[in-house]
């Protein structure tokens, strides 16, 4: 299976990560060598088998819908690389 | 006992009962170890020591012990795999993305611990966000691993990606440390330094705090020189977590209890397909040894068959980068972490995200984002979860008729820094043998067993049923007594 550049471009801004030309070049050749080693999956039989959703089967618990911590707004942005008085900061999105 | 060498050689059990004696101060074994990690800082295995926090932490078990009030791990040294957070203590997941993320919260089973009155001693080196089986992909630098190869000082690598959890009790700075496993990185590397590393149940322990890269998959695990040290770490560990709707609510026996019993009359299995080309012949030697090691005390050993466990890496290799693609998007540069400068909000994420991640992390979650992305979602990640199913069904039928499975840790021992570098495939290969287990959602230990011609540890994985740690610790306690590995690596602190 062979992966073009425009593909790895399509996939990278879709994931949001930058790539520069060099490493586009890398990832195609990469990824093309690790989707053909996947594709024998292709050949298993999995007719009428239901996909594994979890490895151990629970059930999830009810808890008590109350207010068991709070008021931790500092401690929330305490590792934001920028914010301006309680709130994260972005560059502007909306003009 | 009484105290000949040094106190960072004895075990975690032996240490504990000469604190309990008042032999030592844990102060004074604390300050052992802070000097152990000092002497040994070319192997990298450290991303930050918390030298001040643990001598506070020392002399707070010191204070307990004295009054007769000691805790379960009072005063016993444990370094951190830099997955788990810390409060207050940098925790960077190997990773550029996270350098100078200082946590406000404690991992719960690192609070587990230091609950229980362990000295926590630093923070461990390892793959960024734990992917990789070399320790070759951290943002601080490759670990070495303290064995060499006879008559060739090239530096080795430890495994991964708990590389410096491995290296650093290996190397005797530690008698413990945390790591964590998502398709071997806790057995890869025990078996690569010659020591013991556990793999519990999924769900057995708390994965809340723990920096997340395969969801499903992820379980926290400790590294000990001997199968009771391990049980002993787990012990602590192990538990329901509110905070962690995936922890199982079952009690938690007590492991090392389970070491008084012996190994006559369980059956062990043997899978036929882990005959497979590609292992190295001294590894295939050394499993047939502990399966007549195994006899010799009295355990049956029987062949199974689980079929599509050949499916299980390239199965692993689209679910895990599935998961990873969806748990690392929320490194966007807003709420922690590093940030790029940019002129609008797309090119903040882009160029964050393009800066902070190493090439084995854009790798993994462009190869997860291909195969969720619309058109390749049935074709990839859902046959990939069927097959997952057909993995977990294999060992199930196959614990209809036995107690454990014995299988080789590793396809080879340790190779040199830089081997495999060329072929994403070729490392994958690594995990070969652990990481069924993983997608089976089952425990499974690494024993160190043997040395290979050239002088290198390897070891033998024991794979349990859901929830039946004891057996594995008690089959891994046989397999440890009658192999006998006193065996030490040649970068060693005291």
């Amino acid at each position: 299976m062979t992966v073009d550049k425009e593909t790895v471009r399509h996939i990278a801004r879709l994931a949001r990560i930058r790539i520069d030309e060099a490493e586009e070049e890398i990832l195609a050749k990469d990824l093309g060598g690790i989707l053909q080693w996947i594709d024998v999956l292709q050949a298993v039989d999995t007719e009428g088998v239901a996909p594994m959703t979890s490895a151990v089967a629970t059930e999830l618990k009810l808890r008590e819908d109350a207010v068991d911590d709070g008021n931790a707004q500092e401690a929330v942005l305490k590792n934001a690389p920028d914010r301006m008085a309680l709130f994260y900061s972005v560059p502007k999105v909306v003009e | 006992m009484t105290v000949s060498g040094p106190v960072t050689h004895l075990t975690l059990a032996e240490m504990r009962e000469l604190l309990g004696k008042r032999a030592f101060s844990a102060k004074e074994l604390t300050q052992a170890h802070l000097e152990a990690m000092e002497s040994q800082r070319a192997l990298n295995a450290f991303t930050c020591e918390t030298a001040d926090k643990a001598l506070a932490m020392a002399e707070a078990a010191d204070a307990r012990l004295a009054k007769g009030e000691a805790r379960p791990l009072d005063g016993l040294p444990v370094a951190i795999k830099d997955l788990y957070c810390t409060e207050g203590v940098e925790t960077t997941a190997g990773s550029n993305i996270l350098k100078g993320f200082v946590p406000t919260y404690e991992s719960s089973v690192t609070a587990k611990l230091w609950q229980a009155g362990a000295v926590m001693t630093g923070k461990l080196n390892m793959d960024e966000f734990a992917m990789g089986s070399a320790n070759m992909n951290s943002a601080f630098g490759p670990v070495a691993n303290p064995w060499q190869r006879k008559g060739d000082n090239r530096d080795l690598v430890p495994g991964g990606s708990s590389g410096g959890a491995a290296a650093a009790v290996a190397a005797r700075m530690a008698p413990a440390s945390l790591g964590t496993d998502t398709g071997g990185s806790i057995r890869q590397p025990a078996s690569f330094c010659g020591i013991v590393g556990m793999k519990p149940s999924y769900g057995r322990c708390s994965r809340w705090g723990i920096v997340a890269f395969a969801s499903s998959l992820d379980q926290a695990g400790p590294f000990t020189r001997t199968v009771r040290d391990s049980a002993i770490v787990l012990g602590v560990m192990a538990g329901f977590d509110p905070k962690d709707s995936t922890s199982v609510d079952l009690p938690v026996p007590d492991y090392e209890a389970a070491l008084h019993k012996n190994v006559k009359g369980l059956t062990v299995g043997v899978a036929k397909e882990y005959r497979m080309p590609g292992v190295a012949g001294e590894v295939e030697r050394l499993w047939k040894r502990g399966m007549t090691w195994l006899e010799e005390q009295g355990a049956h050993i029987r062949e199974i068959s689980l079929p599509h466990s050949q499916h299980a890496l390239p199965t692993y290799y689209i679910l895990a980068p599935a998961e990873a693609s969806s748990n690392l998007a929320r490194y966007d540069g807003v709420r922690f972490g590093a940030r790029a400068a940019a002129e609008d909000l797309t090119g903040l994420y882009e160029a964050t995200r393009g800066q902070g991640f190493g090439a084995e992390v854009k790798r993994r979650i462009l190869i997860g984002t291909y195969v969720l992305s619309a058109g390749y979602y049935d074709a990839y990640y859902n046959k990939a979860r069927r097959i997952r199913s057909l993995i977990a069904r294999d060992f199930a039928r196959a614990f209809e008729q036995v107690d454990v499975i014995l299988t080789p840790t590793a396809p080879t021992a340790a190779f040199a820094q830089g081997e495999k570098m060329d072929d994403p495939v070729a490392m994958y290969l690594n995990d070969i043998f652990t990481v069924p287990a993983s997608l089976a959602g089952l425990p499974a230990m690494s024993v160190p067993a043997g040395l290979t011609d050239r002088g290198l540890p390897l070891g033998l994985q024991i794979i349990g049923k859901a929830f039946d740690e004891e057996t594995v610790f008690r089959v891994g306690h046989a397999l440890e007594t009658a192999a006998h590995f006193t065996h030490r690596p040649q970068r060693i602190s005291g």
